[in-house]
């Protein structure tokens, strides 16, 4: 978890407000010669939910993987002024440990270990809670990788591909409990989606990232009508 | 009758041993995936340090229990100079190789080329089904079990221990949790370190430690943890038995030189078997 300070510094992307939960300000990540993010700018405000879509291999994991400082900036900064959880693409349970363990790893950082609140959230993880993490179907290891995250209290949770190989039916649900978390708990969101019919749907701002660069922003509304936004990512396009 | 109770006797004790040395091959490589070459040297130093303690006059039991502290330094000195810094995981496999040398010219220098041994705790040795049992071999037995045991209750039971597992089990979302990985890997050579140590503390006694052991004792523990794939301490015991047993009645029944060369015999069939396996299930 990255905790810059911001300090006092002009900057070019004047749209980021002073009080932005997270930021990030021109960052670029390389891998090797590659430049996976080529000078990226962007903000999450305080319970905000906001999307991030844009092809495969785009950049929108390794800028996930750059805010919980898995990988680090060639240049640019980040600003992060709360906790993020990071519920990874392809969920990353830890398969041989039960559900129960999984999310209390998840406060390794601190805080309470005990995972009856999440019970509580997802009542059926409760009767899978001694269960091998691994043996769990898609839609309940994302459940759990959701609760892991959210054992870290965090303010704002990054979210990466929620809907991957999950049924539609399992996708909504586990939609509409981001959405509640996020209007009861303030929890804010940064969702991002291959799906971007359910990425714009349920939050209010999105940023479109191509080849390392954010090439449109605005109000998800907005953007769901923009014929090029459209085109690229809404025409005819099915949830896996 | 009497002959068969003691090879299977001090085969089981010795197969612990292999075990304890196995095991920390699996910690090790568990969480860092560094094949440690320089596990035997912690078995040495464990002798050697035990050996010196009890001549310095220092009760037995405590410099048994210092040698095995001191190897876990040594382990967590060894993790350092192998893990630290972003190596390639083939240099950090070659730098214990190197250690593992280090240690042989280390030894040599401070405790010089004869070999040394102490007896274990004071006691009668005993009787099983007319077979003469040395006590060694019962404080061997016993003590590898409350070892087991304690490794058992730490990572099935502590929330650390769930930590360990859960970095070898997916290094990415462990650090995702805000767990040091790399830390980790040092705690697991640490471990490793005071694993080695106890087996190299418990088989002095019984049989003379030389400074040059660790390569022998490094390539039956290793034989015994590839039993399970170098990831699962329970076959990595059974692994350690396997050798222990097989170690004792090759000696016993057809003769003592024959030991080394059964023992490397079984690692190329049970690598042959794990190449098969893993091809079976589509690992790798």
């Amino acid at each position: 978890m990255k905790l810059l300070e911001s300090v006092e510094q002009p900057t070019p992307n004047g749209s980021i407000p002073a009080d932005a939960l997270l930021a990030t300000y021109d960052l670029v990540v390389r891998y090797g010669a590659a430049v996976a993010l080529d000078g990226v700018s962007m903000y999450v405000g305080k319970g905000e939910m906001v999307a991030l879509i844009g092809p495969n291999g785009a950049g929108k994991s390794t800028l996930l993987n750059t805010l919980s400082g898995i990988n680090h900036p060639a240049a640019g900064r980040i600003v992060c002024n709360g906790k993020l959880a990071h519920v990874p693409e392809g969920r990353q349970l830890f398969p041989e440990l039960t559900v129960e363990d999984n999310l209390r790893l998840g406060a390794y950082r601190g805080g309470s270990r005990d995972p009856s609140p999440m019970y509580e959230l997802f009542p059926q993880l409760y009767r899978l809670r001694n269960r091998r993490a691994g043996g769990l179907s898609g839609g309940e290891q994302q459940m759990v990788a959701i609760g892991r995250a959210l054992m870290a209290h965090p303010d704002i949770m990054a979210v990466d591909e929620l809907s991957q190989g999950l049924a539609p039916i399992v996708v909504s649900d586990i939609a509409n409990h981001l959405v509640a978390l996020n209007k009861e708990n303030g929890t804010a969101v940064l969702l991002v989606e291959q799906n971007a019919q359910l990425a714009l749907d349920i939050t209010s701002r999105a940023y479109v990232l191509e080849n390392g660069r954010i090439s449109k922003e605005g109000r998800s509304a907005d953007l769901a009508r923009d014929p090029a936004v459209h085109e690229a990512y809404l025409g005819g396009q099915v949830s896996r | 009758m009497t002959a068969f109770v003691e090879y299977l006797l001090t085969g089981v004790a010795r197969g612990l041993v292999f075990a304890l040395l196995a095991m920390g091959f699996v910690f090790i490589y568990r969480v860092t995936r560094v094949v440690n070459f320089a596990q035997g040297a912690f078995a040495v130093f464990g002798g050697f340090i035990t050996y010196s303690l009890l001549r310095a006059g220092i009760p037995q039991g405590v410099s048994e229990l210092l040698a095995v502290l001191a190897a876990s330094l040594i382990g967590l000195i060894f993790g350092v100079i192998t893990i630290a810094g972003d190596i390639p995981l083939l240099a950090s496999l070659i730098i214990t190789i190197g250690l593992s040398i280090l240690s042989e010219a280390i030894l040599m220098l401070i405790w010089g080329t004869t070999p040394i041994t102490y007896s274990g705790l004071t006691g009668h040795d005993f009787v099983i089904l007319g077979a003469f049992i040395q006590r060694q071999y019962l404080i061997v037995v016993v003590a590898s079990l409350v070892l087991f045991a304690l490794i058992a209750l730490a990572f099935g039971r502590t929330y650390f221990g769930k930590a360990m597992t859960a970095c070898a089990s997916n290094p990415y979302a462990a650090k995702l949790s805000g767990i040091n990985v790399k830390r980790m890997g040092l705690v697991a050579f640490m471990l490793g370190g005071a694993l080695g140590g106890a087996a190299g503390v418990l088989i002095t006694p019984l049989s003379p430690m030389t400074y040059d052991a660790d390569v022998s004792l490094a390539i039956t523990g290793f034989a015994a943890a590839i039993v399970g794939g170098l990831t699962s301490p329970g076959l990595a015991v059974v692994g350690g038995l396997v050798f222990g047993l097989a170690e004792q009645f090759v000696a016993g029944y057809w003769s003592p030189s024959n030991e080394t060369a059964v023992a490397l015999a079984l690692l190329i069939i049970l690598l042959l078997w794990q190449a098969r396996r893993m091809r079976l299930e589509g690992l790798e």
